[in-house]
């Protein structure tokens, strides 16, 4: 397979004893949005936190197998380097409530020193904010604390924070999951805009979500990877049993 | 029969109620009392002489209590670039390793330190310093201070720490901050005003004590600045004045006790301030 961008060889995930994701081999295309839905947990929050080398943050949290960025195994590389090229935006937005909101877009850069001059700042928080659909609501008021803002417009924020960074990847962690039915459209236009630019993994639990934004749709169960496919294939003839009596509704 | 049982129980009820609102009241006398106190006692005393001029010797007129000032400032930032740093950074552990065995270990022995009595912490620092120093001082009165302060600082470090959302602790990791930057960069700065209180509420319990400071900072007719030199505090010299058998002194000693009252009453005021933000 071409443009393979991530890729995951036999991964498990533990807490302690308890394995959370059994032998999960996957691989992710560049600039497509992948989701990856499945009833509550089935492990896939664990599995993108495993990619950013945030699950083994966790007292007790480990894993085996393999995953690898562009080829190259990121148990090799430094977690700090890793959570820089891959972003991650959560459940809940949670922007820094000391900062204002130029200063939480450029958050990566600053929390790090990474010095840049004053037009590579203002360049880099506009276009992040442009990309995150963001832009046109805030260039007034770049100075107010991010969490002045709305709850769609936090989680806008908090994307725009990740994609500061340039990273290659985004992982979205059941982003709208906290928000209201307009500011899902919202960040749902967002992810379908950014899929030219960005890989985008996204973890949802509402399968019309998943059906309405990805290429390609990861059904787990149980800590298993059911099926992984096209997402029309998946939505109109999934090959597996489990995975139609999901999207029918037969359980989760 | 009925009906008088209910009228019993409501007399009963109403003689509780006030009950309750009277002893609530007693406990609010003994504060109004001693500004009532303070303030007609020391009120009178206070001048700007009072406030900026040294202690004159007994049978002269005037004098005031500037050293005392200084040297109960000197104490108090001493003892707070010691105990801030140190309480700050164990308030932080604590609420980072929440349920590992070495946290329960040290929240038990805060809260035994907090319980000590502080002519003890005196005692320590005088085999700490005062001794292998060959002399009383500022710096001894200060770590005595220190001690006292840090278990008030650690409880409020760790208080405010554990309601910081882990979300953000994820968000600023999730870039690619390292630890460390994360818990000074984000974590205490999202802290800082529960941090300051505490850190403020610590000032205000250390800055009245005499006890630890009788063999340590041991109290000065002088001005001094020298950490090394011993230094006279607001409590000590209303130790020794109100002791003393001069009248004149006592009227001192009411000064600078208004003075110092109103000093760590503004200082939870601003407590108050901060928190209610």
């Amino acid at each position: 397979m071409k443009n393979i961008i991530l890729r995951t060889d036999k991964l498990s995930a533990y807490f302690g004893k308890e394995e959370v994701i059994k032998k999960v081999s996957v691989s992710f295309e560049k600039n497509k949005v992948t989701a990856i839905m499945g009833p509550s947990g089935c492990g896939k929050t664990t599995l993108i936190r495993t990619i950013n080398r945030m699950h083994e943050l966790t007292p007790g949290a480990t894993i085996s197998g393999k995953i690898y960025l562009n080829d190259e195994d990121i148990s090799s590389m430094n977690p700090i380097l890793v959570r820089r090229k891959i972003g991650m935006v959560f459940q809940r937005p949670n922007p820094f409530p000391t900062m204002s909101i130029f200063e939480n877009v450029i958050a990566g850069y600053k929390l790090n020193s990474i010095s840049l001059s004053r037009d590579e700042r203002n360049t880099i928080v506009e276009d992040s904010l442009k990309k995150a659909a963001l832009w046109d609501e805030v260039r007034d008021i770049l100075h107010r604390k991010g969490t002045f803002l709305s709850g769609g417009q936090q989680q806008r924020l908090c994307i725009a924070r990740a994609l500061a960074m340039k990273p290659d990847l985004i992982l979205l962690d059941e982003p709208t999951s906290a928000l209201d039915p307009k500011a899902t459209a919202s960040i749902e236009e967002l992810i379908i805009s950014l899929k030219d630019t960005v890989t985008i993994l996204i973890v949802t639990h509402n399968t019309a979500q998943a059906a309405r934004v990805s290429n390609f749709t990861a059904f787990m169960y149980l800590g298993e990877l059911i099926e992984f496919g096209t997402t029309t294939k998946m939505f109109t003839v999934p090959d597996n049993k489990k995975t139609e009596e999901y999207l029918t509704g037969k359980f989760g | 029969m009925a009906a008088q049982g209910t009228y019993v129980r409501i007399v009963k009820d109403r003689l509780f109620y006030t009950l309750v609102i009277l002893l609530a009241a007693c406990s609010i006398i003994p504060l109004a009392l001693i500004l009532y106190y303070i303030t007609v006692k020391g009120f009178n005393a206070i001048n700007w002489e009072f406030i900026a001029s040294l202690p004159k010797p007994v049978g002269e007129a005037g004098g005031g209590i500037s050293n005392a000032i200084v040297g109960t400032l000197m104490l108090v930032i001493i003892a707070s670039c010691f105990a801030i740093p140190i309480g700050v950074m164990t308030g932080v552990f604590l609420s980072e390793n929440k349920n590992r065995k070495i946290a329960h270990v040290i929240r038990s022995a805060v809260e035994i330190l907090m319980g000590i009595p502080s002519i003890i912490l005196g005692i320590i620092a005088y085999a700490w310093v005062v001794m292998p120093m060959g002399g009383f001082s500022a710096l001894s009165g200060g770590v005595a201070l220190a001690i006292m302060m840090l278990p008030v600082i650690i409880r409020s470090t760790e208080e405010t720490l554990k309601l910081i959302p882990n979300d953000l602790k994820e968000a600023s990791l999730a870039i690619g901050v390292p630890y460390y930057r994360t818990i000074l960069k984000v974590i205490i700065p999202a802290g800082l005003s529960g941090i300051i209180t505490g850190a403020l509420l610590g000032v205000a319990r250390i800055a009245g004590e005499t006890a630890p400071l009788l063999f340590t900072a041991f109290g000065s007719p002088w001005m001094n600045f020298n950490i090394f030199e011993p230094v006279n505090s607001m409590p000590l010299l209303i130790y020794y004045y109100a002791t003393s058998p001069y009248e004149d002194w006592h009227s001192i000693a009411w000064g600078a006790s208004f003075v110092l009252v109103v000093f760590i009453l503004g200082l939870n005021l601003i407590v108050k301030l901060v928190t209610r933000k």
